[in-house]
């Protein structure tokens, strides 16, 4: 049997897991997937008939919103009771801190950011993971009678196959200092660059942007193409524009349709962030830079004279 | 307030990445060697609550030789000492990791009110070392923050999430895991770096257990160029992107 870790905030489903089912379900028929918290019902639904067999539902009138070591309580409740062959949670921070706990409390390993697992033998598994942002693959043998592992977002496709899962409700236990961490309050849209990872077109700058005022035609493109702005390490280091609009490995990973770098060298930090992007092109004034073997297309030239002329040309290309 | 951030010493990768011929590690032969941002971030939020609230700011780093680097580095931002806990490489298994960092922590004579490391490390990512260390300590663990104020022995901690921030509270003594935007690293003095020199290491024998993790290789996904097309440059290139932005379907 494989476990599913499955997050929700406030009532709403993380939506990637169901991708998590989907891995579990590659590695075995028999999964039951987990939820923790009031206001689950709707997520203990949508789970029930995603192809899992049962959904375990903890609660205890002690939880009101995200508490990471209740559930993880929760998750070694159910590991203790029906003793599965691996424990699955989303790749998000909520999945791998979840997960690390259990690990801790356990003393078991955890692997992170799996793109593809296996369960070679009795208390071994091999799986790929991501190391430097995605730019290398780890291959790794894990010896644990119960793998806990996170899994890469998009790695795993959600599968169509519905099913009637049992719904088992229980409590779970949890002591004061397992309290102690919980989400207080949410503050709203404190930051700008609003969608950056969702957009269609992100439209970047770097070093050779000079300074922060450049970044005003970045956001008039942005603006026509009704994408985002995105930056390189090197702006917000600068303090040029917020570090909410960092693409990279630090920052947000993007996989718009359109992605266009001006004036960024291409650095591995920055690559991990933008190689999903389905259209590459790069402006820079050197034509070795390392952006260009990433590129789909080249405009050598010098991305303060260009700017403007593009803008011209979109805008009148998007009124005809 | 005394404050311990853990910092790791990675190699500076620039734009490629050369595996050893083995392809069980990075070839470092030819590379220079640095912090994470995250890491940057937590030695720079150290610093700004050591001048905040007064107090001690100590580094704890694991590696081979060479570690001091990154450790004097950090000294010249405000960092007042270190305990550099020698082993044979700074990949260590994060569960032997975090029992070594533990062990060193517990033996030290300071009490830490904070313990600060970046969310996941540069390189392999395990993004469990934190939370591991605060069940070793017996404290509570807040990770992958964006934002923290300290008052009244209350760590109160934002996580970013999308558009919104999560706001925990974590009393202390805690272990608070933090991420690259926290805030903007300075740059080192010159009488930092002058300073830097003179700060005391504490070298300590990291006493690791076998890893249950067990690498089998690492491979770079395909590193040759895309083929870049040369859409040449000035008002020629500015028409041809305005066709390849129509063509892909982002420009009526």
């Amino acid at each position: 049997m494989i476990l599913v870790y499955a997050d929700h905030d406030r009532g709403e489903l993380d939506p990637l897991a169901l991708q998590v089912v989907s891995a579990a379900r590659g590695l075995d028929a028999d999964v039951h997937a987990l939820i923790v918290g009031p206001n689950a019902e709707k997520c203990v639904d949508d789970l029930a008939s995603a192809g899992v067999r049962a959904v375990h539902h903890g609660t205890n009138a002690a939880i009101d919103d995200y508490t990471p070591r209740a559930n993880a309580n929760a998750v070694i409740t159910v590991m203790d009771r029906l003793e599965p062959r691996a424990v699955l949670a989303a790749g998000t921070p909520r999945g791998s801190e979840v997960l690390a706990h259990v690990a801790s409390i356990k003393d078991l390993p955890l692997v992170t950011e799996c793109s593809e697992i296996a369960l070679t033998g009795s208390g071994t598994a091999e799986v790929t993971r991501a190391r430097w942002g995605g730019n290398l693959l780890e291959r790794s043998e894990v010896s644990a009678d119960v793998l806990l592992a996170t899994v890469q977002a998009h790695a795993f496709a959600v599968s169509e196959d519905a099913g009637d899962a049992q719904v088992e409700a229980f409590e779970v236990p949890v002591t004061d200092a397992d309290l102690e961490v919980s989400i207080v309050e949410r503050t709203g849209a404190a930051e700008t660059g609003v969608g950056l990872a969702e957009a269609k077109v992100v439209i970047s700058g770097g070093r050779g942007m000079d300074g922060p005022e450049a970044f005003g035609m970045l956001e008039e493109l942005a603006d026509i193409l009704g994408g985002a702005v995105g930056c390189s390490r090197v702006v917000t280091a600068a303090g040029w524009r917020p570090h909410a609009e960092q693409v990279g490995q630090t920052g947000t990973k993007v996989a718009p349709d359109l992605y266009i770098a001006f004036g960024i060298s291409g650095a591995t930090q920055h690559i991990a962030g933008c190689k999903s992007a389905k259209t590459l092109i790069a402006v820079n004034t050197d034509g070795q830079a390392p952006i260009m073997t990433h590129a789909d297309y080249a405009v050598v030239d010098n991305l303060h004279t260009l700017l403007p002329v593009l803008i011209e040309k979109a805008r009148a290309a998007q009124g005809a | 307030m005394d404050i311990c951030v853990c910092i790791k010493r990675y190699p500076s990768l620039g734009s490629a990445i050369m595996l050893t011929d083995d392809g069980m590690a990075i070839d470092t032969d030819k590379l220079g060697f640095t912090l994470s941002p995250h890491e940057e971030c937590a030695v720079e939020a150290a610093v700004q609550l050591k001048e905040e609230h007064g107090g001690t700011v100590t580094l704890i780093s694991m590696g081979p030789e060479g570690v001091e680097e990154q450790i004097r580095e950090q000294f010249a931002i405000g960092a007042d000492r270190a305990i550099w806990i020698r082993s044979d490489s700074t990949d260590v298994d994060p569960q032997a990791a975090a029992k070594a960092i533990g062990d060193a922590i517990e033996a030290d004579e300071t009490a830490f009110d904070l313990i600060l490391l970046g969310s996941e490390s540069a390189d392999n990512a395990n993004a469990q070392t934190g939370v591991r260390l605060a069940h070793r300590l017996g404290r509570p663990v807040a990770t992958a923050i964006k934002g923290m104020t300290i008052a009244d022995g209350v760590a109160t901690c934002e996580r970013a999430v999308g558009t919104m921030r999560e706001v925990y509270r974590v009393p202390l003594p805690a272990v608070v895991t933090v991420k690259d935007g926290l805030n903007i690293p300075r740059y080192p003095s010159v009488p930092g770096r002058i300073k830097a020199r003179k700060k005391p290491i504490d070298e300590v024998t990291g006493d690791l257990d076998a890893p249950s993790i067990q690498l089998m290789g690492l491979t770079a996904p395909i590193r040759e160029s895309k083929g870049a097309q040369d859409l040449g440059a000035g008002d020629e290139a500015a028409d041809a992107l305005v066709d390849v932005m129509k063509q892909i379907g982002v420009l009526s």
